[in-house]
């Protein structure tokens, strides 16, 4: 893995405090989920992942005929639809869109996508000002960081680091109540909502047969944010479309109860085209921008392309030992857990960071519990197959391939087998149970890293074919 | 080459696809409706809204609606929706209530002085505990988002099981509205240390209220 | 006349942990069962194919569907060397390959060794008698690949003297997960110390796994921090009397 990974890691296993935040966030996500997906509560849950893995493989293995349904019927109903490749293009479209409405304030719904491009950045450097709504993601924004959980932005916070930059950045004397500081939140947003002139959404459903955006949310900022300005832009990954609106009886049954453990979140929104005549309020123009950004890229894969069922539920951040562990800022991409750990390396290569589909124990309690069925870790698995081929490609790490390619050859020959396991058991202090240190020619490497945790089992005084010969009498 | 061409080409070369070659049958969207009987449901809606803090009432008379509205009402101002159902009831009448808006500005100005928003509900699903919202000229967006008190006023009538229900009756949404928002229970979040804090956006105090 | 089974014992079991499979050994035998060792067989290949290295994986997976062929039964003390072997090999081989014919004939034939007791075998009780205090590891590749929850359980409700009490994170991995032990140590680390934790809570001065690496990396811990438990494979448990 690369130090920077490493680094991070380490930081984050050093902080206490941090980890007992992690750990009790991601617990409470993980009981309340198990309740809401109880078989006394929800006796179909089994048949409805089995039913959203099915229409999400239909409708990513014909993704271009949904594209173009959506867009016709986005049409249809007043709106219209940007086919955008890059980010750039992205915020080309936004600036392009401001710069006719004569616009100056942007008003943001959460949106992994808009993070995943850097869209504030862009924005905000052609002097618009972009304001995240979501109460979490408006305290990071504030602080200039990237958010740490799908669901919990601001998970790694307290309501002392809130306070703090409550008061650096908005004036407001040291106030730790949390409720107080969600109501001063409130005030500020409000403002913002009602002045604003564009409001940007994400999209967690993209429908085709209705050209219509689903947003799910717990706060409201989301509806105000598509209700309230005269134009709304939705910036969604090409792969958030489901064919029907009626697959939503499906999907919207795994989304909350998965990432939460709520039957609904409290506000879904179903949104279609520009108000309609009648209509008192609502958006009067009304934008989806379709993100490819190396979504095609993943399409190619036939065994990996199922990494873009994702609707981004958080269900397997939460059930990670390993994101438990080290957290969402440890990850090298806005994606982080699981699903992080198997899209970055397919959208940037594996070796943007080579040490990412190893920080694995391949547990599976990921794809345990993904609604949508994606297989997690045997996507790990090939990408760690990549990985190696790269390395042989280019001829590093060598010297774990060359032990990897001895293991092989001694594993397939039984005498020499025998013999290697024997001699290696003589070097080692054979029979002694747990050793805390081992003599210092052997304190390296793998043996090294083992003991810097735990002690280390000794060879057995004698080993189980030993034992077997013996009483077998020979 | 445009943006779109360059996707879609990509796109299909990535799947092995033509252009325009239609999808093998999908999968069949999966619509359960159980039998419920309606006081059943409006029970278990009421249980369920309940448990979400929000408030309930169960009326049976016109007149016990108004005094429920009329008790939450008195000295608060409060916008009510054009919901014909609504007036019916006399809602609309009751002192310090504004209604008929049609024009946005005015919608909108009403609604961020005054206290409570009053609206009737297109439907409510009874196994999640959640109001339908179907903008329309009778039903504006703001009104049940922008007060900090919402109450919806509906018939029980309008009680579904369920999501299910609710798409089967309307597969096609986006045929009659450019907004259909499901409501269940009052704004919330729980971003700092994941300690729940009401009414952080849209209403923190909602109120149900269901009406043979 | 009793059938036959053939014990793979894999290279962990046989190099550090040998009683567990003598204890197997011992169980099969006590319910009339016939019991091989083929001397030829070696490992799995699993850590090369965790580690990205399947033609290494391959070399190995070759040399010991060999040393199986054949076999009426295999029994594993092991999940994940059992899954491995019933459930990883066939993505090795390719469908033209004679090796995929043989990994799809093995795949049925080859348990992990709770399962095989409570599926073949069909017996719950096997006579044991271990008085201790005790709880119950749920290795990942047994719970989740090959779906083994209940059979350990129903095995160990049977040993007199033994009370098993559930620990609240009884499905959470140990943090092995083979060259992830070594190569993020100190996130493995806070793994088993969590899981240890949470055998605390339960009062259990013994811990029972069906994977000698689960067992392996929390004894570890548990020596390491100087507290009084032990692990033990479930079949030294079944062994006891």
């Amino acid at each position: 893995m690369s130090a920077t990974f490493d680094r991070k890691i380490e930081a984050t296993l050093a902080d206490s405090r941090l980890q007992l935040a992690i750990y009790k966030a991601t617990g409470r996500l993980m009981s309340h989920r198990k309740t809401a997906v109880d078989s006394a509560v929800l006796p179909e849950y089994q048949e409805l992942r089995t039913q959203a893995n099915a229409i999400k493989r239909h409708t990513i293995e014909n993704l271009d005929w949904f594209l173009e349904e959506f867009e016709r019927n986005v049409l249809a109903h007043g709106g219209h639809v940007h086919w955008c490749r890059t980010a750039t293009e992205v915020a080309d479209v936004v600036l392009g869109i401001a710069k006719r409405r004569e616009a100056s304030l942007i008003v943001k719904s959460k949106s992994m996508t808009t993070e995943e491009i850097d869209l504030n950045e862009r924005l905000e450097h052609h002097g618009l000002e972009s304001v995240e709504t979501d109460l979490g993601e408006y305290i990071i924004q504030l602080k200039h960081e990237r958010p740490y959980h799908i669901v919990a932005p601001a998970l790694h916070l307290t309501r002392y680091d809130v306070a703090h930059v409550f008061e650096e950045k908005l004036g407001v004397a040291n106030e730790t109540e949390i409720e107080n500081q969600t109501m001063i939140a409130r005030r500020v947003l409000r403002d913002k909502f009602l002045r604003a002139d564009i409001g940007i959404s994400g999209a967690n459903f993209l429908i085709a047969d209705s050209g219509a955006v689903v947003l799910v949310e717990n706060e409201g900022n989301a509806r105000l944010t598509t209700s309230a300005p005269k134009v709304h832009i939705a910036v969604a990954g090409m792969e958030k479309l489901i064919p029907r609106a009626q697959d939503l009886a499906t999907f919207l049954k795994l989304l909350g109860r998965s990432g939460t453990g709520q039957a609904l979140t409290v506000y879904t929104s179903f949104l279609s085209g520009p108000r309609r005549e009648g209509e008192v309020d609502g958006p009067e123009e009304f934008h989806v921008v379709l993100l490819d950004a190396g979504r095609t890229k993943l399409l190619a894969d036939p065994d990996k392309r199922q990494s873009l069922y994702c609707i981004r539920c958080g269900a397997c951040l939460n059930h990670c030992p390993v994101y438990r562990k080290i957290g969402g800022h440890s990850f090298p991409w806005v994606y982080s857990g699981p699903i992080g750990a198997i899209i970055t390396p397919q959208f940037h290569g594996v070796q943007s960071e080579p040490g990412l589909p190893f920080a694995s124990s391949l547990c599976g309690a990921c794809a345990e519990v993904c609604p949508v069925k994606i297989d997690i870790p045997k996507i790990l698995l090939e990408l760690r197959a990549e990985v190696k081929a790269e390395e042989k490609h280019h001829a590093i790490n060598q010297a774990e391939r060359a032990a990897f390619r001895m293991f092989a050859y001694v594993a397939s020959r039984p005498r020499l087998w025998q013999r290697a396991t024997k001699l290696a058991a003589r070097f080692g202090p054979r029979g002694q149970g747990y050793v805390k240190k081992v003599p210092g020619f052997m304190n390296v490497g793998p043996v090294r890293a083992w003991l810097s945790q735990r002690d280390l089992p000794a060879p057995a005084e004698k080993s189980f074919r030993e034992m077997w010969k013996e009483r077998q009498g020979r | 080459m445009r943006a779109r061409e360059a996707i879609l080409r990509d796109v299909r070369r990535n799947l092995g696809r033509d252009a325009g070659e239609a999808p093998a049958t999908p999968p069949p969207a999966r619509i359960c409706i159980p039998e419920i009987p309606r006081e059943e449901r409006i029970a278990s809606m009421l249980e369920r809204v309940a448990a979400l803090a929000g408030r309930t009432l169960h009326a049976h008379s016109t007149s016990e609606v108004l005094d429920y509205v009329a008790e939450r009402t008195r000295g608060a101002a409060s916008v009510a929706s054009n919901a014909p159902f609504l007036r019916q009831m006399g809602i609309t009448a009751l002192p310090g209530v504004e209604s008929g808006f049609t024009d946005e500005r005015n919608l909108r100005e009403a609604c961020s002085r005054v206290e409570v928003g009053i609206t009737s509900a297109d439907y409510a699903l009874a196994d999640t505990g959640t109001l339908v919202m179907i903008a329309s000229p009778a039903e504006a967006r703001l009104v049940s988002l922008v007060p900090p008190a919402h109450i919806a006023v509906l018939p029980a009538e309008r009680v579904l099981t369920g999501l299910d229900e609710l798409f089967a009756l309307h597969p096609l949404p986006a045929g009659e509205t450019s907004s259909m928002v499901l409501i269940t229970g009052p704004s919330r979040t729980a971003d700092i240390e994941q300690i729940l804090v009401r009414g952080v956006h849209g209403p923190g105090e909602i109120h149900v209220v269901i009406v043979d | 006349m009793p059938q036959r089974v053939s014990i793979f014992v894999t290279c962990i079991v046989d190099q550090l942990f040998p009683n567990a499979g003598m204890a197997m050994a011992t169980v099969l035998e006590r319910l009339g069962f016939s019991v091989d060792f083929p001397e030829a067989q070696t490992c799995c290949g699993q850590p090369a194919f965790n580690s990205g290295y399947r033609d290494e994986a391959r070399t190995v997976a070759e040399h010991t569907l060999k040393v199986l062929d054949g076999a009426d039964y295999v029994v594993v003390p092991s999940g994940s060397c059992t899954s491995m072997m019933s459930h990883h090999y066939e993505e090795l081989f390719a469908a033209d390959e004679p090796e995929l014919a043989a990994a799809q004939r093995l795949s049925p034939r080859i348990y992990e060794f709770s399962r095989f007791l409570t599926e073949v075998a069909n017996v719950e009780d096997v006579g044991a008698k271990f008085d201790a205090i005790a709880t119950y590891h749920d290795s990942c590749h047994a719970l989740r690949e090959l779906k083994i929850r209940d059979a350990p359980r129903r095995l160990l409700a049977h040993v007199r003297g033994l009370e098993l009490r559930e620990m609240d994170a009884a499905e959470e991995c140990c943090g092995f997960g083979g060259t992830f032990s070594v190569k993020f140590a100190g996130v493995s680390g806070g793994m088993a110390r969590t899981k240890i934790e949470s055998i605390l809570r339960t009062g259990a001065s013994t811990v029972i796994s069906i994977d000698s690496s689960c067992l392996m990396q929390l004894q570890g811990a548990i020596s390491r921090e100087g507290l009084p438990i032990r692990t033990m494979h479930l079949a030294e448990v079944l062994a006891s009397r």
